[in-house]
């Protein structure tokens, strides 16, 4: 294999990471930037992805011939609405009932992955839901033929993975150049100003966490569609480590963008590494399978006084107390 | 007061119950309520009933510990995600020297035990350094800790072939003087699980709540939980307080994993870590633990005994064809109502009050 092949092949598995990632991360980001801290973004994901990937299931099986790419865009529509609604738990304890974010988040967390596995299990007896894996649109007319950067994103690739770029692309607009952008920011910054020049408080905060929810039930669905041929109750921890992205991306889309490609170029290398020759002969699946968690806390560590966090995360807003 | 703390407990149980129940008889009306019955006391009710008590008992010990490791983070303000992480750590020095120990003799549990007390400490020490110096919240720190724990542990235990059984992915058995001692109350128990670890966790139990509600460091703790500004101000050192709490944490954590895995089980097989890429449960079992007793070390025991108590209630349940996640969806329930059972609780005393003259 010649260094472009290698390239090209690492490249690949980089997007492949990196696209659940960025959408769960950006999903982070909406909950927080509003002030809502969201921690359950991993059983988000379960939820979204096994609501959809049944769907998915169900098509494939009795209508055959459906569309792919169709197939694969209602299923997302499909992760997303149960995405959140699965958050509209946390909006409802963290904003109506001003529980504490953490241990709601904690709740659905535990709740998501046991409760779809009873679902799954209760109609099928096994948790494992298969899927034929044939979303992958081989070449993409003209853009697929450009070299390196063709082969790379315009080869082999599910239209989820578009759709992910163009999230990105959407919340930096929405975040830096929308009213809502910056009345959420507003309101996770300081929310007793934003309420006193007649924004609801309340209000953003369910959005945020909806679109939340959303963003990260899809993400789940990525993540599945592209890692495996089964749903099989789990996420491998993609939701936490979306977090650690959402952190190391400073809350601001942009940066989630480069955080989340270099998370995923660590997981791409954690499971390709034995195919690069200087790594030839050395066990390094642990040490890149580690590092973007040891990456997360040092960055944490530099950043933390400093923290570009939203200054109202996590705390409860009472109309009363203003 | 006291009374308020148990009536909101009771209350998120009725409301996970609840939930459970009407999640069940969607699932399937006719086997709900007697699989309900059976969760709640049936399944004990048997000819095994020694034996399935045995096992309920020996189990009530670890969680005991991981309840008591979240519950005492809980009163210093802090929120231990991370139990799962110390635990895992434990479990794995209580495993290492339960394997390797052998030149130490009939005091070989021991010492294992004691590895897993400071392996536990030694993971939680890192995000209270971490939140003490760095400002680093405590529960991203202990997130990124708990893979990091899960899967340097892993890494330690393939790659070494003393302690790894490759054909079962799992780890090879430890020594007979490592296992905790059952004495006579495993031929009481009918051949249970039970052990001495019962007894420990109990010990460990009446130690907490002796430095929490006696001692000067254990209130200058509570007093950081409470307000941690105020407590600086008034010359507690709110950064040792800090640190210590998540030590001890990790240490209670680090104990309920070798307390689980030092132990020989109702087959003489023992408990062995099945190596795989997911978190263990128990750290997270700790937290609805934690919740439901109210971090008080004496009602994190009973809660202990009850999340235990349904779990095995549950594994029974399946004989009905009902699946057994249903108990982890109920535990979720618990958790999530006791997040806003505090704010519950102050709405019906102030309803109470308002009806008062």
């Amino acid at each position: 294999m010649n260094f472009m092949e290698l390239f090209i092949l690492i490249a690949n598995s980089t997007l492949f990471f990196t696209v659940p990632l960025l959408i769960t991360a950006l999903g982070g980001m909406f909950a927080e930037k509003s002030g809502v801290v969201n921690i359950s973004l991993e059983g988000t994901m379960v939820f979204g992805s096994f609501f959809s990937i049944l769907f998915i299931n169900f098509i494939q099986e009795n209508v055959p011939g459906f569309n792919p790419s169709l197939l694969l865009l209602v299923a997302a529509i499909i992760a997303a609405i149960t995405g959140s609604l699965l958050s509209s738990l946390l909006a409802f304890s963290a904003v109506n009932l001003k529980a504490n974010q953490v241990i709601g988040g904690t709740a659905i967390n535990l709740f998501a992955a046991p409760m779809v596995i009873f679902i799954a299990r209760t109609l099928n007896n096994v948790k494992n839901i298969p899927f034929d894996q044939d979303f992958n649109i081989q070449k993409v007319p003209l853009l697929g033929d450009i070299p390196v950067v063709g082969e790379i994103l315009f080869q082999d690739i599910n239209i989820l993975s578009f759709l992910g770029y163009f999230i990105a692309f959407i919340a930096v607009i929405v975040i830096y150049k929308t009213r809502f952008g910056l009345r959420l920011s507003a309101v996770g910054e300081h929310p007793s100003a934003a309420d006193t020049v007649g924004i609801n408080v309340y209000k953003m905060r369910w959005i945020g966490t909806l679109i939340s929810g959303a963003l990260a039930g899809l993400g789940g669905l990525v993540f599945v569609v592209s890692s495996s041929v089964t749903f099989s109750g789990q996420v491998g921890g993609y939701g936490f480590l979306a977090l650690a992205v959402m952190i190391f991306g400073q809350w601001k889309p942009e940066k989630i963008f480069f955080a989340s490609l270099f998370f995923g170029l660590m997981n791409a290398l954690s499971v390709k590494y034995t195919l690069i020759p200087w790594f030839d002969g050395l066990s390094l699946g642990y040490f890149f399978t580690v590092l973007p968690y040891i990456a997360t806390l040092v960055a944490l560590m530099l950043t933390s006084k400093k923290s570009r966090a939203p200054k109202a995360e996590g705390i409860p807003y009472d109309k009363g107390s203003r | 007061m006291k009374n308020q703390a148990f009536i909101s407990s009771v209350v998120a149980i009725l409301l996970g119950l609840i939930f459970g129940l009407i999640i069940m008889i969607i699932a399937n009306p006719f086997t709900a309520f007697p699989g309900l019955l059976t969760m709640m006391g049936g399944w004990l009710a048997h000819q095994d009933f020694l034996r399935r008590l045995g096992d309920l008992i020996f189990l009530t010990g670890p969680m005991i510990l991981t309840g008591l490791s979240v519950g005492f983070a809980f009163k210093t303000g802090l929120f231990n995600i991370g139990a799962t992480g110390q635990y895992t750590l434990g479990m794995f020095a209580a495993i290492f020297v339960g394997i390797y120990g052998t030149f130490l003799g009939p005091t070989q549990w021991i010492f294992a035990f004691l590895a897993a007390i400071i392996f536990g400490a030694l993971w939680g020490l890192l995000p209270g350094l971490l939140k003490a110096y760095f400002n680093v919240h405590e529960v991203i720190s202990s997130i990124m800790l708990n893979y990091i724990g899960m899967y340097t542990v892993n890494n330690l235990i393939q790659g070494d072939a003393n302690l790894f059984n490759v054909a079962f992915s799992k780890t090879k058995a430890i020594n007979l003087n490592a296992y905790i001692p059952t004495t006579i109350l495993r031929d009481v128990f009918d051949r249970s699980a039970i052990d001495l670890g019962i007894l420990i966790a109990i010990g460990i139990t009446l130690i907490i709540y002796f430095v929490l509600y006696k001692t000067t460091f254990g209130f200058e703790l509570q007093a950081v939980g409470s307000n941690r500004f105020a407590a600086k101000y008034s010359g507690i050192k709110e950064n040792r307080s800090l640190i210590l709490s998540m030590v001890i944490s990790g240490a209670l954590a680090g104990a309920a994993g070798a307390l689980y895995f030092l132990a020989k089980g109702s087959v003489n097989s023992g408990n062995q870590y099945s190596v795989g890429n997911e978190l263990l449960t128990a750290g997270f079992d700790g937290i609805a633990v934690a919740l439901l007793g109210q971090s008080h070390p004496f009602g994190i025991v009973l809660s202990a005994f009850f999340i235990s108590f349904i779990q095995r209630g549950g594994y029974f349940m399946q004989t009905l064809g009902i699946k057994v996640e249903i108990i982890d969806v109920i535990i979720a329930a618990i958790i999530y109502t006791s997040a806003m059972a505090m704010l519950v609780k102050d709405k019906l005393i102030k309803i109470l009050k308002r009806k008062q003259p």
